[in-house]
């Protein structure tokens, strides 16, 4: 029973990873860069959930709602203010300056909103389902952020798959160079993708929060390192395996807090992340692509 | 009016002039070559002409427009579409989404209209898969339309990569080396089904090829550069009674 329960808290965490590999993934597939400002933009997406419910008092989906627009134009601004003057540069250069707009966040988000901790209460108002006589309980939480995972990964799928902007998505991800001269416009894909990662940012940080409900200026660095690794893990630039990885993550980690170690959890975290590039290079679901010469 | 026409377009990388005053008049419902020795700036002009280089000098009209110095989405908009030396396709699609990629720009529907699965998403879907469809028909590649585009042999990657460019519905289309690696059959097969997109769609067809005998059988005016210059000008014989364009190109190995 109580593996059962490491197990739910394990993939309950590891959807909220999965939503923010979600981001991670569809940016690197599609820009071929690492937005290292993920993170933090969840932190951000947090916040205005807790000014908005927390403090504000209004409907929980309403401020996730509001959340998920706020989160859509920092991306799409990021992006724009960033990331575009250096659409030609060295992917070096574009890592350190992700860096540095994720450093900038956060030093704002302490200047806006200091840094002493805001208690963020839950968004999720319903009962924990309990199972076997008592003897299994889940939080509301734990489901509903698993529910809501599985149906954002699945609309997603769908939109890539069957709809036009969709395949521009896969056009540009495949030859960015073919797809402009199909007539795509390239940059709105970008900021759409964007769009579409901080949206989803926003979601994941109130879902975070309502289960780990610590709401600091650097709420956002931590699992927005290991959801990159979620997406590394799965195969960067697949969405099915950011989904996969994120979860995974997030069960071997509960699984390692609850039978190795509180503290070593993020070190077996990461050495099976090492193990599985070793492995497979990669990562689980990634394409192994040809060059040709 | 001419449907494109090109005047003294030039181009230079740092200190290397690449193509210099390249001038050029296509008229709908013709075939052109383009000719000349490796790296005498043939895919540089065809850079060009979709925008994917900014010119230093001259400009192109397309149908009176100026379009120089455009966006490629631009240009591909306004009319021009092209296909690649190396293949270019998206290998992890499927042929038919291809074909659709290709009809980007003709058809609308918003995000969210696709989101939400609305009536104008389904219609315009509808309506682009039996667009796509009936072109592949045209190139006898409709039962292939479920393939990933990768799995195709590389003579129907070619043919795909016309019917995509041919989905975006050009006025003119440019071809870089078409035959390239084709074997003699398959070329032949090619020459036919280039005059059959010319004539079928009432198109300009401009096409860089090294295969003498497909530039020679199938052009109606051929372009010869050389060094980023135009040398010659004219018919297929012409040019291969042109004395510059037998020292330059056909000289070593006239066939």
């Amino acid at each position: 029973m109580q593996f059962l329960s490491y197990l739910a808290r394990g993939i309950s965490l590891g959807s909220v990873y999965a939503l923010i590999a979600l981001g991670y993934t569809m940016v690197y597939g599609i820009a071929k860069m690492l937005n290292f400002a993920h993170g933090d933009v969840i932190m951000v997406g947090g916040y205005v959930v807790f000014f908005t419910f927390c403090k504000g008092g209004i409907h929980p989906v309403l401020a996730i709602i509001i959340a998920m627009g706020a989160c859509t134009l920092l991306g799409i601004t990021i992006e724009r203010v960033a990331y575009r003057p250096l659409r030609g540069a060295s992917s070096l250069s574009v890592l350190i300056t992700a860096i540095g707009v994720s450093y900038f966040l956060q030093n704002g988000a302490m200047l806006l909103w200091k840094s002493d901790p805001k208690s963020f209460t839950s968004v999720v108002k319903l009962k924990p389902l309990v199972l076997f006589g008592g003897q299994l309980q889940i939080s509301a939480e734990s489901i509903v952020t698993i529910l809501v995972s599985v149906v954002i990964m699945i609309v997603l799928i769908w939109f890539v798959q069957y709809t036009k902007p969709g395949h521009a998505m896969q056009a540009v991800s495949e030859d960015r160079g073919a797809a402009q001269l199909m007539g795509i416009n390239v940059n709105g894909i970008i900021s759409m993708t964007f769009a579409i990662g901080s949206a989803l940012a926003a979601v994941a940080g109130a879902l975070l929060l309502s289960s780990y409900p610590t709401l600091i200026p650097t709420t956002g660095a931590m699992p927005g390192i290991k959801a990159f690794v979620a997406a590394v893990f799965g195969g960067i630039g697949s969405i099915p395996g950011a989904f996969l990885g994120g979860i995974l993550l997030g069960i071997i980690e509960n699984l390692s807090k609850a039978y190795i170690s509180t503290q070593l959890s993020d070190a077996v975290v990461f050495l099976v992340l090492i193990v599985v590039l070793l492995v497979k290079p990669t990562g689980l679901l990634g394409r192994k692509t040809t060059v040709k010469v | 009016m001419a449907l494109l026409e090109v005047t003294n377009l030039g181009i230079s990388f740092g200190g290397l002039q690449a193509v210099a005053a390249f001038d050029l008049t296509v008229e709908t419902g013709r075939l052109y070559g383009l000719i000349g020795p490796n790296g005498a700036g043939k895919t540089t002009a065809f850079n060009m002409l979709t925008g994917m280089y900014r010119p230093s000098e001259g400009n192109i009209r397309l149908d009176g427009v100026d379009i120089t110095g455009k966006s490629p989405e631009y240009i591909s908009k306004a009319g021009i579409a092209r296909t690649f030396q190396n293949i270019r396709l998206f290998d992890e699609m499927m042929v038919l989404d291809n074909v659709k990629v290709g009809m980007h720009n003709r058809m609308e529907y918003s995000m969210w209209a696709g989101l939400l699965r609305t009536r104008s998403y389904r219609e315009t879907e509808h309506d682009m898969n039996r667009k796509a469809l009936k072109l592949l028909k045209v190139f006898g590649m409709e039962d292939k339309a479920e393939l990933s585009a990768s799995a195709l042999p590389y003579g129907q990657q070619r043919k795909l990569e016309i019917c995509r460019a041919l989905a975006s519905d050009p006025k003119l289309l440019l071809l870089d080396e078409p035959a390239a690696g084709m074997n003699p059959n398959e070329t032949q097969e090619l020459m036919e089904t280039v005059r059959k997109v010319r004539d079928d769609f009432g198109i300009a067809i401009l096409l860089i090829e090294h295969d003498m005998k497909f530039v020679m059988g199938i052009c109606e005016e051929i372009t010869v550069l050389e060094y980023g210059r135009i040398i010659a000008r004219g018919s297929g014989e012409t040019i291969s009674n042109d004395p510059r364009v037998i020292a330059a190109y056909l000289g070593g190995d006239d066939d």
